[in-house]
């Protein structure tokens, strides 16, 4: 991996300085079953394509925020703040 | 055979420079290279082959071919052709028996020949298998390039720089200075790499120019990493322009590896830049106007031209080199023989297209030049010049010609014409697959000189059209580079804590922990520093806790979620033990929380999880979006722990009012902020050691001020291991030591710590699943029936079967015992329970116990 990563505060950076967290995960709401908690914990879709991630700029400003990634080519689409961020 | 002084040569005649060449004193002038110098000093022979050990001499003078790599000054693989002479410069043969001139392994070209044909070694050191070891040192030995030094050590320094560029041109030829300078035009940004050293003066308006520096590779994202010797640049360049030009390709014939025979741009260089007659008596074999020309140069400087021969003109069926002793003597052309002492061939030119390549153009074979030439460049990358094909002369030679003699494809593995038929015979029908058994391209000039020769050679044999067999994958490095660069600075920092050094006066041996350097003990006797604890007064430097802040009107909804303990009912000054879990309901951290007010919480955590604890906060945060903030304070405060039964008496005589830390005023688990010898200070009454004990937080330069104080109240200061067998007795789990990835609350025996009554929180889930089934195996403690110490690690065995593991154990005077925790099955967890543990080769006995073995109601760390 060596492909440049826009932090939404910092702007173009080198992906060493950030650690990603991985894929969205979708966190069951009351009392999973094991086999929901399983699924949640454990299993990920790791899609060849697009997929949703949380990136924190670790080295930078240490803000977690999210990008769409191609996983095969490393193309950034998008990045934005959570929607925990936005309001604020 | 030095010349007079010429115009546009690059020596300095009045600065002569002196080193040492495979044990001959040599003298060359300021601007020579360690080759230019030694062969106007009449050395010929500057390396042996690869797998035949057949002598070697210059043949590009351009850095590509492997024929000049030689040991200088230790360093391996160094090509002496663009290294520049250094005065007292030590230069040594590499993979040579005896010496340069006189090879014994050079047998294996005379003798050897029928023997080693390509991969004789994978079938050849089949069996015994037991031999093995025996053959691999054997071929190590008698094949290969320079040896490290393994002993050597770090003796040179690398960096790493990231820079950026608007256009970044590789290449310093025609081409890539007109691209440069036109891209200045439009402002700043432009960078110019070029690994030749003669352009290390280059100056071009409005260009940075690098040289000598190469371009290893373009990378994804457009990443282009600079080797400029001791400093790797990882350029990024909103336009990338290639001009890497074309390289001189070898003429396929046998006897093309002899001393003497070489690149017309090797003698150009020679002639040119070091004034030197390249030999007495030539032949020029090439298919272009320019390596003809090199005829009329040659005879300029008082060269025999014996014979040209001009490829378009003559198709030769015969066409070899002959020499004696590894020097060619003569060229036998269809039967007639031409003495000489230099033979020019060259076998056209070549697009060094591989960087485009890499950035994800194809390549194809261009009928018309004969050659591979790239097309459909990738965004942001153009090429410009000779490696478009712009400018090349068609290949007019053969693949290969007959004669007597090996006939080398590629020089740098010893792969000849012979080796290629025979790998095709063999059934390798696909270039890549004939590539990686005959290793042909793979060897230190990475197929700048054999790829399009390998390939002709593999069209000729298998009757099919080069541009269907395509070629082999561009793959960088570009050229050879050194792993300490690509390693570059060790930039992890070594931390330590503002105390250090006086545990470094105190002649404390020091070790590491995490990334931090601790204190192991202050004596010899760690034993003592626990008994001073248990009977008076120690102190131990915990600086390297974890220390974060947390504050806000919702931090302790923050706090309640992250954490499966409660804090909603903590009142302000008071103090809970938390253990942070995972959502899979495993350990991760352990630390404490104090509530200093409503809204502000002062978190520990593990010395080597302050900062994985802190993403995990801000992360848990930026999800839920809690009006909140965390500050990571670890290295801005110190903190020591002030433990034994003395502690009281001694903080209250450097505290204004003793009463303050009265056992009614400060209680157990209680936060209070002191001033103490002056120092302001946040006071934890805790008892990770299992006595009395403040925990003093503050400011870190005031360290050595507090430390002293409280040194000279008589506490003893005390190390890692005495603290380790402190908490031992008290039964306490280091989280990572005692636990692992898959232990939970439940197995880690601490069932009352998450209430699962709680709202949700991180691993709620998964405990609540975990609190309805029986645990596999859980952490217990227990004591040995003899006076051993297993290692941590050591099995639990029970009935001849390793079920269990040690994870610590030390000898506790305080208990009398040999005392440990370690993880066993639950059906052997009840106390009493006797097990085996595997103690060097042994199995001794050991009891399993519950709870604390010192002091099991607490009494001592709550007075």
């Amino acid at each position: 991996m060596s492909f440049l990563l826009a932090c939404p505060f910092c702007g173009p950076r080198p992906v060493d300085e950030y650690a990603c967290f991985g894929e969205i995960t979708k966190r069951p709401s009351d009392s999973p079953t094991l086999r929901e908690l399983t699924e949640y914990v454990y299993f990920r879709d790791n899609v060849a394509g697009v997929q949703r991630e949380w990136w924190q700029h670790r080295a930078g400003c240490g803000e977690w925020f999210l990008a769409d990634r191609d996983t095969r080519t490393n193309e950034v689409l998008e990045v934005m703040l959570p929607d925990s961020r936005k309001s604020s | 055979m030095r010349l007079e002084r010429r115009d546009g040569e690059r020596i300095d005649r009045s600065r002569a420079v002196s080193f040492t060449f495979a044990g001959w004193k040599i003298t060359g002038f300021e601007g020579d290279t360690i080759a230019s110098a030694a062969f106007a000093a009449g050395k010929r022979v500057f390396s042996r082959s690869f797998k035949y050990h057949r002598p070697r001499g210059l043949l590009c003078c351009s850095g590509h071919c492997p024929n000049c790599q030689m040991t200088v000054d230790g360093v391996p693989n160094v090509r002496v052709c663009t290294e520049p002479v250094r005065e007292g410069a030590v230069v040594e043969g590499q993979n040579v028996r005896w010496s340069l001139d006189f090879d014994f392994m050079s047998l294996t070209d005379k003798v050897g020949g029928p023997f080693t044909p390509v991969g004789f070694y994978y079938r050849t050191f089949i069996r015994p298998r037991a031999a093995w070891p025996l053959y691999e040192k054997f071929l190590r030995s008698a094949a290969g390039l320079g040896a490290l030094d393994p002993h050597a050590g770090h003796t040179r320094r690398y960096d790493t720089e990231h820079r950026r560029a608007r256009v970044l041109v590789v290449g310093g030829g025609a081409a890539g200075r007109a691209a440069a300078l036109d891209a200045a035009k439009a402002g700043p940004g432009v960078v110019l790499v070029d690994e030749d050293a003669r352009n290390r003066d280059l100056e071009l308006p409005g260009v940075e120019v690098l040289a000598p520096a190469r371009a290893l590779g373009i990378w994804e994202g457009g990443l282009v990493p600079v080797d400029a010797d001791t400093v790797l640049y990882r350029f990024r360049a909103e336009r990338i322009v290639v001009a890497t030009g074309a390289t001189e390709q070898p003429l396929v014939f046998p006897g093309n590896d002899l001393v003497g025979v070489m690149l017309p741009e090797g003698v150009r260089r020679l002639l040119r830049d070091y004034s030197i007659r390249p030999g007495e008596r030539a032949i020029v074999v090439g298919s272009d106007d320019e390596t003809l020309a090199i005829a009329d140069e040659l005879v300029d400087v008082g060269v025999e031209i014996a014979k040209v021969v001009d490829l378009r003109d003559v198709r030769p069926r015969e066409l070899a080199a002959q020499g004696r002793k590894g020097r060619v003597r003569r060229l036998v052309l269809d039967g007639e023989s031409y003495g000489c002492d230099l033979l020019v061939a060259s076998g056209g030119w070549q697009p060094a297209y591989s960087l485009l390549a890499q950035a994800g153009a194809r390549v194809e074979f261009d009928d018309s030049l004969g050659v591979f030439v790239p097309t459909e460049l990738p965004d942001g990358v153009e090429a410009v010049g000779s490696v478009t094909g712009e400018g090349l002369s068609r290949i007019a030679s053969e693949p290969a010609y007959q004669g007597k003699g090996k006939c080398f494809v590629c020089v740098c593995e010893d792969v000849t014409t012979k080796d290629m038929k025979r790998a095709i015979g063999e059934g390798f029908d696909s270039i890549e697959l004939a590539k990686r058994y005959t290793t042909a391209t793979m060897g230190p000039c990475q197929g700048k000189l054999c790829h399009l020769s390998s390939i002709r050679v593999y069209a000729e044999e298998t009757r099919m059209f080069e541009s269907a067999i395509g070629t082999t994958t561009a793959r960088p490095p570009w050229a050879p580079v050194e792993l300490g660069l690509l390693a570059g600075r060790d930039l992890t920092p070594t931390r330590r804590g503002s105390i250090h050094w006086r545990h470094e006066e105190a002649g404390a041996t020091i070790q590491w922990a995490g990334p931090w350097m601790r204190p192991y003990a202050y004596g010899e006797h760690p034993e003592d520093e626990v008994r001073a604890v248990h009977e008076s007064l120690g102190v131990i430097d915990v600086s390297t806790l974890g220390k974060l802040l947390v504050e806000g009107p919702e931090a302790v909804q923050l706090l309640e979620r992250l954490y499966p303990n409660r804090f909603g009912d903590m009142k302000p000054g008071r103090i809970r033990y938390g253990v942070l879990t995972s959502d899979g309901g495993r350990i991760m951290d352990d630390g404490t929380i104090a509530r200093l007010a409503e809204d502000l919480f002062y978190v520990t955590t593990t010395s080597t999880g302050a900062d994985a604890v802190t993403a995990w906060f801000e992360w848990w945060n930026a999800v839920w979006g809690y009006d909140a903030e965390i500050v990571n304070v670890t290295g801005a405060l110190a903190a020591v722990n002030l433990a034994g039964p003395r502690a009281r008496e001694a903080l209250g005589r450097l505290v204004e009012d003793p009463d303050d830390v009265s056992a009614e005023d400060f209680k157990y688990l209680d936060a209070h902020e002191l001033e103490v010898a002056g120092v302001p200070t946040l006071a934890l009454r805790i008892g990770f050691v299992g006595e009395l004990g403040y925990e003093l937080h503050f400011a870190s330069p005031a360290g050595e001020h507090l430390w002293d104080a409280l040194v000279a109240e008589g506490a003893v200061p005390f190390g890692l291991e005495p603290q380790r067998v402190l908490r031992l007795e008290k039964g306490h789990v280091i989280v990572g030591q005692d636990t692992d990835s898959e232990s939970n609350l439940y197995s880690a025996g601490m069932s009352w710590l998450p209430k699962l009554d709680k709202d949700d929180f991180v691993g709620k889930f998964a405990l609540e699943h975990f609190a309805q089934r029986e645990e596999k195996e859980l952490l217990v403690g227990f004591t040995m029936e003899e006076d051993v110490v297993p290692a941590e690690g050591a099995q639990i065995v029970v009935e001849g079967m390793p079920v269990g593991r040690v994870t610590s154990a030390r000898r506790s005077d305080a208990v009398g015992r040999v005392i440990g925790l370690a993880w066993v099955p639950t059906d052997r967890s009840e106390p009493g329970t006797r097990v085996e543990i595997q103690v060097d080769r042994l199995r001794r006995g050991a009891r399993i116990t519950q709870g604390p073995f010192f002091d099991p109601a607490g009494e001592r760390m709550r007075s």
